[in-house]
Order: C-alpha cells, then structure tokens, then sequence
C-alpha cells in the first residue's frame, strides 16, 4: 500500500512537471516533441526485457519477444527520426540582403 | 565499500546500480524535454534521452532474473533493423503516419506485457492479485490494446489505406460506449475474481474492437487532435505499467509522454475550436453533404503566373501561409526557391503557419524546415495575425479553411470561432489553389470572392515554379 501511494505521488509529480516543461516547447517543434516523448515513453522497454528476460512460461516469452521488439523499434526510430528533424532547423545567415546559402 | 549488501539489507549492488541507472534516466528524460523548447538546445535533449534510455537498458539486463539473453539480443536486433531504416527512408510527409505507427507499437507493447503479467500471477502468484494490482492491471491492458488498434486505424487513415472521410452510422456513440463499458465492467469484475482467466481474453478482445470503432468516426482533418490524443494514451498506458510492476522510471516517462500528448491536444483542439468530446463523438464530416448544393454564381478574379509575379515584386512584405495542399503537392522546394528570388530583392518574406496546418501538431515547420526555409521566418499564427494589416501580398498556398473569414463574421458557418490566419487583412491577397471546389471540411470560403483577392488556378508545385521562372527572368 505504500507503495502505491508513493507510485501515485510519483506520478503526479511527473505530470505536473510534464506539463510545466512541454508548456515552454515553442510550436516550431510540435513534431519533434511528439517523436522524443513517444521514443521516451518506449521506456516501457525495460518492463518488456523482464517479462522476456525471465523466460518463466513460453506464453510470456513470445507476449515478451513481441513487446520487446514492438518497443525497440520506437526506442531506434524515435530518437533517430527526431534529431533527422532537428537537423533541419536551421537559421537564417544573411537576413534580408544578399544571396541565401 | 565493505560490507555492501549487508548495508543495504539484502540488496545486491547490481540491484543498487539498477535503481541508481533509473534515477539517472528520469533525470535525463526531464532535461531532454526542457532542452527540446528551443530550436538551439533541442538536439541536445536528443542525445540526453539516447543517454538515459541506453542507461536504463544497460540497468535493466543487469538485473538478477535476466537470464534469456539470446532472446534479448535477437528481439534488439529485429527492433533496430526495422526502426533504422523507417527512420531514415521516412519521408517527412509521412512524420504523421509514423507516429501513429509507433503509438500502435508503444500500445501493443503495454498491452502484452499486462497480458503476460496477468497470465504470469495468476498462475502462480494469486495473492499478489490485490484489487489494486487487478483494477491497474486491467487499466493498463485496456489502455495498451485500444491505442494499438486506434492508432493502427489512425496510421490507415493518414497513410491512405482507409477513406479518411469519417465512417458513420446510426448509434454509433451507443455502440462504442457499451463495448468500452462492457470491457470495463470484465475490468471490475476481473478486480473480485482474479482468476477468472477465461474473461481476460474478452477483455482484450473488447479493448482492440473500442479502439478500433473509436477512430472509425473521426474525419482526417481532425487527425491532429486524434494523433496528439493517441500519444497521451500510450504515454499514460507506460505509466500504468509502471505501477503494475512498481516501476517509477516508467511512471515518470510516461506521465510526460501522457501530459505532453495532452497539452498538444488541447492546443489542436483550441485551434479549430472544438472541444474533445466534439471531435471523439461528433463527426465533424457530416457536415459535408448539407453544404454543397447551394453553389451560385458568384465572381472572382484571377491571374496568370506573370501577373502574380510582378505584384509580388512590386511588394515590400510577404506573408506566405501554407497548407496541408501544398505538402501533397510536393511545393516546398519551390516555395523556397520562390522565398529565395523575393529575400534576394529585398522583400521581407514570411511564413504565417496556423497550428492545423499539417497533419499532426508542428508537421509543416518540418516541411517548411526541410526545404532550407530558416526556422526565424517561420511564424505563429498570432504573431502572423498582428502583421497581416501592413502586410502588401498574402499568398495562400494550398491552405483552406484556416484562413476562412467566416470563422469571425458567420455565425451560421460549421467553424464559426475557430482562430484563422486573417488574411483577408493583407492588402492583396492571392491564393493558389486547384479549382473552386469546397475545402477538407467542404465549406465555401468567402476569402475568394473579395475584391482583393486574386486566384491563381493550378497544381501548386507548377504554379509556385512559374512564379519563380518569371520573377528570375524579370530579375535578369
């Protein structure tokens, strides 16, 4: 029982700041918010590598093969895809006047 | 460090270095988030979360119960040959379906592990089963399976393998709210008797045909919002596994993942002045056959290329707002080239981008980033809006409904309220555009009958092209 009441604490704390952070993301990087925060929500990786990883019954093992692979492709192309959009952002050198590049 | 596991009561210090990883990734996810709110720190918080989801992984193999390792490295292996190259090939048109595919995933994942976690105790843990444990298991696994198959609904939808026009039928809300209600119930009833496997696979079953009938309904222009709403989901989905297996790095990853997807929610919404119950249960597309019909002759003013060309030369400021139809179209490189031959005369260019712009929130920074358009000309809709009343040319490409008037002046009009890019300020306004049919939502849009706007007809690539070929000859 404390246990979970601490989890809830936990949880709402995090909600909070969630909320205090991602308020301050300028819409300019709506997208790659999106991607970051569905790589990092791929956490749920570490609980997929124990359901596998203990390999207690063949049902769990295949339940967890799958959420395994399931979570790292969103770890890999998450993270990847995001800093492909990043990359992208760039400034202006040379405002107004001159050629552009 | 003499005497470790003693001090530590019982504890391993594999165990330790676990928890100590975890609490380094928590931390480093919340920095990753805060380091992304600007364009000059984001790709930082790239790496910083790489950091802490390597550091997680490295904790987590360390753990004493590990043992099928083979598997492990096989299912990494499988994941990152299938995540590399869709992240790579993806095109950035594409970001939106991507997205909905990796919430289907991040969906999928939760939910099977709640299956195996549920299979697992009560097989041989019954006690462990307590009211709390069941009702948050059973949660999670609803969450898990219902954004799976709605996000894989949403991923057809954006990717064009299902009619992105909403299906409707009689009842339809009643339908949908008895299966969730049904799976609930099971959920509940799951909470008394935990033993009753042979109900879990109802459970499941109801969870994958409610997220399924959820998206069914909802019309592509409202994608944004369903996108933003899918990602809360599998954001709050982790965190419910998070207290299934007393996990906190979970719970805090995913209640950011969840709060973000619902802050981005909201803003969707916001901007096309809906509310949430509006787009989950309204339809927004019914609407489209009681507007048509009414077409009268009305006139309008159009123009060749070379027309448009010398008014935007003539011009001192420009303010280009873009739409969803000009990433169809393919136009981003030559709206470049044509923001290239304006900057290059001198002319202040900018791009007014309303928040539904794309197909999810942000998607046409991206396009627009992609093209090389530096991010600094790239502007908010309410930033924009202040300008338009001094700007000279307001050029439309392949936008619609956000830049409506009748959003402000038709009380009668399906997105009466909704915030537009105004346009119709700019003392000229021109707007490409394929022919007169009605827009996404099929609601006339007055903007094309005023006196000063100018209709530039035709596929937006090629029109924008022959823009920048007559402005090139005339600059020579």
């Amino acid at each position: 029982m404390d246990n979970l009441v601490s989890n809830l604490y936990v949880f709402l704390l995090a909600t909070f700041l969630g909320f205090e952070v991602i308020r301050r993301v300028t819409p300019l990087l709506h997208t790659p918010l999106m991607s970051l925060t569905n790589a990092i929500s791929a956490i749920s990786l570490v609980g997929s590598i124990v359901i596998l990883g203990e390999q207690q019954t063949t049902l769990t093992t295949v339940l967890g093969g799958i959420a395994v692979t399931a979570s790292m492709i969103n770890v890999v192309s998450g993270f990847l895809i995001t800093d492909r959009m990043l990359k992208m952002f760039k400034r202006r050198n040379t405002p107004n006047s001159g050629k552009a590049d | 460090m003499h005497g470790g596991a003693e001090m530590l009561g019982g504890v391993t210090p594999q165990q330790v270095f676990t928890q100590i990883t975890y609490l380094a990734a928590a931390a480093l996810f919340i920095l990753s988030l805060k380091w992304l709110s600007a364009p000059t720190t984001a790709r930082r918080g790239v790496i910083s979360g790489e950091v802490g989801m390597v550091l997680a992984i490295i904790g987590t193999l360390l753990l004493p119960n590990i043992k099928a390792f083979h598997w492990i490295l096989l299912t990494f292996f499988i994941g990152a040959a299938v995540g590399i190259p869709i992240a790579v090939l993806m095109p950035m048109t594409a970001v939106p379906q991507r997205t909905a595919l990796s919430h289907s995933f991040g969906g999928l994942a939760v939910g099977l592990v709640g299956t195996a976690k549920y299979y697992l105790w009560t097989a041989e843990e019954p006690g462990r089963l307590t009211h709390f444990v069941m009702g948050v298991l059973a949660f999670e696994t609803i969450l898990g399976y219902l954004t799976f198959t709605g996000s894989l609904m949403a991923f057809g939808k954006l990717q064009g393998l299902l009619p992105s026009r909403p299906i409707v039928y009689r009842g339809q809300n009643f339908v949908n709210l008895t299966v969730l209600a049904v799976a609930v119930g099971i959920g509940v009833y799951l909470n008394f008797e935990p033993t009753r496997t042979s109900l879990f696979p109802a459970l499941i079953v109801l969870a994958l045909a409610f997220g399924t009938l959820l998206i069914i309904p909802i019309g592509g222009a409202d994608m944004p919002t369903v996108i933003s709403l899918l990602n809360s989901y599998a954001g709050l989905s982790a965190s419910a596994m998070g207290f299934v297996l007393e996990n906190k790095l979970l719970i805090i990853a995913g209640a950011l993942d969840g709060s973000s997807g619902f802050i981005l929610s909201i803003i969707m919404c916001r901007a096309m002045n809906r509310s949430f119950t509006n787009v989950l249960f309204g339809a927004f597309g019914a609407v489209e056959k009681t507007v048509q019909g009414q077409e009268e002759k009305r006139t309008i003013r159009s123009a060749q290329p070379e027309e448009a060309a010398e008014i935007l030369s003539a011009a001192q400021s420009v303010v280009i707002v873009p739409g969803y139809g000009m990433a169809v179209a393919q136009a981003q490189h030559k709206v470049r080239e044509l923001y290239d031959q304006l900057t290059r005369r001198g002319i202040d260019v900018k791009f007014g981008i309303h928040p539904v712009a794309g197909r999810m929130p942000g998607h046409m920074n991206v396009l627009l980033a992609e093209a090389d358009i530096p991010y600094d000309s790239l502007f908010e809709m309410e930033d924009i809006n202040s300008e338009l009343p001094h700007t000279d040319v307001a050029l439309v490409i392949g936008a619609n409904d956000v830049t409506n008037p009748a959003a402000r002046t038709d009380k009668s009009s399906p997105i009466y309220g909704m915030p537009i890019i105004e346009v119709d300020k700019a003392r000229t306004v021109m707007v490409i555009k394929r022919s007169m049919s009605a827009g996404f939502a099929g609601i006339e849009n007055e903007l094309y009958y005023m006196d000063k706007t100018l209709m530039l007809f035709g596929d937006a690539k090629a029109f924008v092209g022959e823009i920048v070929k007559a402005l090139a000859s005339e600059g020579r």
